[in-house]
């Protein structure tokens, strides 16, 4: 079983450091792995697992720091320098040649030869012999697609067995298995560890962790905070370790939700019986100044739906929309914007951000676009823009010049968020603005809408998860089936209430996918 | 050793199921095969006369440099690129060599010139491709307009070769078996093209590196294998074959023209296609190609048969590549879906 003693360090990784253009995304990171151990990284979405992690196996070249594989320092100018050095890798998305034999996967490279080139007989009986020694025995000249995930992860940790690996690292590999999959997987690993082999392990799934590795190191903005044995760190700890900071900052947020909103006026927006046929049945929503209406049902109950057609992002066939008071037709997002409502979609990566540009010129992009491009921007008005709002929404790197694809997702949408802001809307529709993000970036989003609602911005608000509408909204507009079931006040709700509710009636539901 | 759960997945059984699990790749090669049949039945069928040992021969003969480029374009397709330049690195070869040829140098310094200008040419691309992250399209093209033009540098006119041992290259007629079947030096040239083309895709590391960069390139980066190297290579190989054609073709015609070859690279590109090989590289074999290149020949002589216009070569050759086309679409999309 694990070693309880010191093990003997075969990989040693002291103070990397790693730049991107404007991004540290590594700074002064330790790893140590020893052999006959599960080492597990944690640390959440930006924290630079997987950039220590490409370091380590020879994919990115380290800007400073040393590594030392059993006692010989190492410079990886590739991944095959690596290879050499006894660290193979298996990726999260299998990267193997699934155009190629199970065999001819396990032995690329290693190919048996003999005077007239590859042996493929022999080869593939090496191949044979090094899957069995992993408890896989299958047909090693049927095709690698063919398999399933859980045996292509198999198939790739075979070949690492083939160079001899002295360090595993396994990137997310059990992410797209089912339960008797990761067994299997874990069952192979303890296998490795027990021959002496240093396993390096990544995941998302605290249970993982526990059940498996023998030590962690936790990294938090690509640096160190600390290597841990697993058996002496409980798991609020980790997770307060991991996320840098107590968990009730929320509490703050949701003290504003509990603010009373002056219903007496013209609403920002009314719509009144607003639909469309076979996407949404007529719902009824409004929202006033410095109101937060949360929108909360599951998957698929036309939350989304239900803003696009406030947006104008798809057509309504039924219904009317006020704005202030007034009339409006809103059939295409050029009136949306017009009347200043600004939309931040649920696909942040294919309708929000723009990689190839800037941060700085992400969040000009919607200012500028509704000046129109005859109306520049002058230079110093941008870059107070852009200084204000990163500094504002705590924007990390907080570097105007750094590449946005380089960010982090919580940070993107950070800057998605300034973008609108920018803008100087009077509604903002946020579609499911925290999802995929990390617990900090998360605080820092709703913390900020917080804010915004109580200098008086209108905003609507979509999450799956139900604790984040509790806690952010003022009202909740409920939604099911593609259909409005309901209103409720944050004030005398809470998530076991709104479960209930969304449950209640029809109990053809099954339970809310995400109750975070 | 904590004990490890076994996976057992069993081969299929039954002689097809086993065979499409295993050589799956191997159908759109069968397809060409059928399809080729066909023609030569149809033909057969039509005329009575075609499948006689001249008209056979003569397939070889007549498109012996074709199978060579079909050869190197192999390499560079299963690499996932494409190479435009084949034709007029063959029309600037040939010029070339018979410019040298014309000067008095002899065949045996001029061939081996002629096949490093190829080379050279394939390192230029391959290197566009690798190091300036080029897109293979726009390298093969910049490299096709440079030896067309360097091809009229040489010479606007054809220039006739004199040169014994060139000649010989075609007008030998080594009789081979019964009959009037014959084969030319420019066949065995060719046929061996194909067999040593064949033999190292099957058993060399780089032959296999090349399939794995097809499947995915950054798996086979991933995987620690010689990609740049590789790559490089393939279109190296491409480039020697561009001027081994450049060889055979002069021998061909028994002089170079700068105009030689205009369309060849589609030409080439369509024969590998239609033998099996996938645009997105990965998948495909230089026998397939060889088939390829004997169904473009065969339609070239049914058309010139039929006393038709030779532009229907073209139109059915493009009517073949689009069918075998959305053929390989249908199968990659069924790969995927699995």
């Amino acid at each position: 079983m694990a070693a309880d003693t010191e093990a003997r360090p075969i990989a040693q990784m002291r103070g990397i450091t790693i730049e991107f253009p404007g991004v540290k995304a590594l700074d002064g990171v330790d790893l140590t792995l020893r052999g006959g151990e599960v080492h597990t990284l944690m640390g959440e979405n930006g924290a630079g697992k997987s950039t220590l992690i490409k370091a380590l196996t020879g994919v990115y070249p380290i800007d400073a720091g040393t590594i030392v594989v059993e006692g010989t320092p190492r410079t990886f100018r590739g991944t095959s320098d690596a290879q050499a050095a006894g660290i193979s890798t298996v990726y999260q998305e299998v990267n193997l040649c699934t155009n190629l034999s199970v065999g001819e996967n396990v032995m690329l490279g290693h190919e048996v030869r003999g005077p007239f080139g590859i042996d493929w007989k022999s080869t593939h009986r090496e191949a044979e012999r090094h899957l069995e020694g992993l408890g896989v025995r299958i047909d090693t000249r049927s095709l690698l697609a063919a398999h399933s995930i859980a045996v292509q992860q198999l198939v790739a940790i075979s070949r690492a067995m083939v160079t001899d690996s002295r360090v595993l690292v396994l990137d997310e590999p059990t992410s797209s298995l089912d339960r008797g999959e990761v067994d299997q997987l874990f069952g192979v690993i303890r296998g490795l560890r027990d021959r002496g082999v240093a396993i390096l392990f990544v995941t998302h799934f605290l249970d993982q962790v526990y059940e498996i590795s023998d030590r962690l190191t936790v990294l938090r903005n690509g640096a160190l905070v600390g290597e841990y044995p697993v058996a002496e760190l409980p798991r609020a700890e980790l997770i307060a370790k991991m996320i840098g900071r107590e968990l009730d900052e929320f509490a703050a947020i949701s003290r504003s939700a509990d603010r009373e909103i002056d219903r007496g006026g013209d609403p920002v927006i009314r719509a009144t019986g607003i639909g469309r046929r076979g996407v949404l049945e007529p719902a009824d929503v409004e929202v006033y100044d410095g109101e937060v209406v949360g929108i909360a049902g599951l998957l698929g109950s036309g939350r989304t739906e239900l803003v696009r057609l406030l947006y104008g992002a798809d057509r309504a066939d039924a219904g009317r929309v006020e704005v202030r008071g007034r009339p409006a037709r809103i059939t295409n997002p050029r009136h949306a914007i017009d009347r200043r409502i600004a939309f931040s979609s649920e696909d942040r990566r294919a309708e929000g951000i723009v990689g190839d540009l800037t941060v700085a010129e992400n969040i000009v992009l919607g200012i500028q676009a509704k000046r129109g491009a005859l109306r520049k921007l002058r230079k110093a008005e941008q870059d107070a823009i852009v200084e204000e709002y990163i500094q504002a929404l705590g924007v990390r790197p907080a570097n105007p010049n750094a590449l946005i694809r380089n960010l982090s997702g919580g940070n993107q949408q950070k800057v998605l968020l300034a973008r609108w802001l920018a803008t100087a809307p009077q509604l903002i529709i946020l579609d499911e603005p925290t999802r995929g993000i990390d617990v900090g970036a998360k605080a820092d989003i709703q913390r900020k809408v917080a804010e915004l609602s109580e200098q008086g911005l209108g905003v609507v608000f979509i999450s799956s998860e139900l604790e984040e509408v509790v806690r952010i909204a003022q009202r909740i507009v409920v939604m099911r089936d593609r259909r409005k079931i309901g209103e409720l006040t944050s004030h005398d709700t809470d998530v076991d209430d709104l479960v209930a509710f969304i449950a209640e009636e029809h109990d053809t539901q099954e339970s809310p996918e995400s109750v975070a | 050793m904590t004990s490890v759960p076994v996976t057992t997945e069993k081969a299929p059984t039954g002689v097809v199921r086993r065979f499409l699990s295993r050589r799956a790749s191997w159908v759109p090669v069968f397809a060409a095969v059928v399809l080729l049949v066909v023609i030569f039945a149809a033909a057969q069928a039509y005329f009575g006369n075609i499948l006689t040992p001249r008209v056979i021969s003569a397939l070889l003969l007549d498109n012996a440099y074709l199978f060579i480029l079909a050869v190197g374009m192999t390499f560079v397709i299963l690499t996932g690129g494409i190479d435009l330049s084949v034709g007029a690195v063959m029309a600037f070869t040939g010029m070339f060599g018979a410019s040298l040829m014309r000067d008095g140098m002899p065949s045996a310094a001029v061939v081996p010139i002629m096949l490093l200008l190829g080379a050279a040419f394939g390192l230029a691309i391959g290197v566009l491709v690798q190091y300036f992250d080029v897109q293979p399209f726009i390298a093969s093209l910049a490299a096709m307009f440079a030896a067309r033009g360097l091809a009229f540098m040489v010479s606007l006119d054809s220039i006739k070769v004199e040169d014994g041992a060139i000649l010989w290259l075609q007008s030998t007629r080594l009789q081979a078996g019964v009959g009037s079947w014959y084969i030319t030096p420019t066949g065995i040239i060719a046929l061996l093209v194909v067999l040593v083309g064949a033999l190292v895709l099957a058993f060399t590391r780089f032959g296999r590196t090349i399939y794995a960069i097809g499947g995915s390139e950054q798996s086979a980066r991933l995987m620690g294998l010689p990609v740049v190297r590789t790559k490089l290579l393939a279109y190296v190989v491409s480039g020697v074959c561009a001027g081994l054609a450049g060889v055979v073709f002069t021998a061909y015609t028994g002089a170079s023209y700068p105009l030689n070859g205009i369309g060849t690279e589609l030409d080439t590109i369509a024969a590998v296609v239609i033998g099996g090989t996938l645009l997105t590289g990965g998948s495909g074999y230089v026998v397939g190609s060889m088939i390829g290149v004997f169904v473009y020949g065969t339609i070239k002589t049914v058309i010139s048969f039929l006393g038709a216009d030779q532009s229907w070569t073209r139109i059915s050759i493009g009517a073949l590549l689009l069918m075998f086309v959305v053929v390989q679409r249908v199968i990659v999309a069924r790969s995927n879906r699995r």
